[in-house]
């Protein structure tokens, strides 16, 4: 099933550099789907009564570790799959529920070799919805330096993240 | 919120900086989780779905690096077990003994090292790191405290830390 891959390689970035937007229709499903495949079986992901008058909150929502994937998903599209991730921060000011359209921003905000001689992009990811910021992401990724370069092969001390 | 008692506020402080609940995943890393995570963000990189990028890159399958939380989380049911077992069973410690019936997470930080295999089994700890004075929200009155989990796999290579930010709280009488 191989196709050709495309990679990213750290002399095709620089800061300021903006990621393409992507933007996402969520359901009920998205959420319950994404508390599922994190095992997670928390009720305010998937019962609407407990979210909104346990929880108080608008409806069932997105959980944590769901949403770092949906950012891996976001960045792998723009890399490729040599790259490779580092450190994720996110701060969730609000949440995502069912019928928002999820609306992922990014930009480049600094690239750099580490003494190992790794690429490191760190990224600056705005989600929001309705224009109004749900969380803000800040992730680290190793790019190939070259067409022969992978970061994947790393370990021990040459892997600094 | 009621005042916590001083004697239970130096028990949990007391907690600070210590490995709790180091446990062992109660199953190997698999695949079909793997597909299930993917399919959930719609995500179809390569590396997780075509054996010959796999091979290539990381000498075979490996899970989404975000995944790591799944690996950890215990059954819903398991035979035997007459109390639902919670990950991050710190976090609801927390709210049990400071009395603070909801809570919810703001900020989260994953560290990644070695990439998770199928067939991997993790082993993680979980340590309490800084526990706020109290703090009203809209959401209501309560605490915030920081949670990390650390990551090994059988092989006693690091994995990973994650580190939750949660509040817990008592909602504001409307």
């Amino acid at each position: 099933m191989s196709a050709a891959v495309e990679n990213l390689i750290a002399s095709q970035v620089k800061s300021g550099d903006a990621l393409p937007e992507f933007s996402y229709d969520v359901t009920a499903t998205t959420v319950i789907l994404g508390a599922l495949a994190t095992r997670d079986t928390r009720p305010m992901h998937h019962d609407q009564d407990f979210a909104i008058n346990r929880n108080g909150t608008k409806d069932i929502f997105l959980n944590t570790p769901n949403q770092s994937t949906w950012f891996e998903r976001y960045v792998s599209d723009w890399t490729g799959p040599r790259s490779r991730l580092g450190k994720m921060h996110f701060r969730m000011k609000d949440s995502v529920y069912p019928n928002d359209t999820m609306v992922f921003r990014g930009k480049v905000k600094e690239i750099e070799a580490d003494a190992t001689g790794c690429h490191w992009a760190t990224l600056e990811i705005n989600l929001s919805v309705e224009e109004k910021t749900v969380t803000d992401c800040t992730i680290r990724v190793a790019l190939p330096s070259d067409e022969n370069d992978n970061p994947w092969k790393r370990k021990g001390d040459r892997w600094q993240p | 919120m009621s005042e916590t008692l001083p004697e239970i506020l130096a028990e949990v402080k007391g907690w600070i900086g210590e490995e709790r609940y180091q446990e062992v995943g109660e199953f190997p890393v698999e695949q079909g989780y793997i597909w299930t995570a993917c399919a959930s963000v719609e995500m179809g990189n390569p590396l997780f779905w075509d054996e010959k990028v796999a091979s290539d890159l990381t000498d075979g399958p490996i899970a989404p690096p975000t995944m790591i939380s799944t690996w950890f989380r215990p059954h819903h049911w398991a035979p035997g077990r007459t109390k639902q077992a919670l990950p991050l069973q710190i976090h609801f410690d927390l709210k049990e003994i400071l009395e603070l019936p909801e809570a919810i997470m703001s900020d989260y930080t994953v560290t990644f090292g070695e990439p998770v295999r199928p067939g991997d089994v993790l082993r993680t700890a979980q340590i309490l790191r800084t526990l706020s004075d109290p703090k009203t929200t809209k959401l209501g009155t309560g605490r915030f405290w920081l949670i990390e989990v650390v990551y090994t796999n059988q092989n006693d290579e690091y994995v990973g830390t994650e580190s939750y930010t949660g509040f817990g709280y008592r909602r504001t009488a409307s």
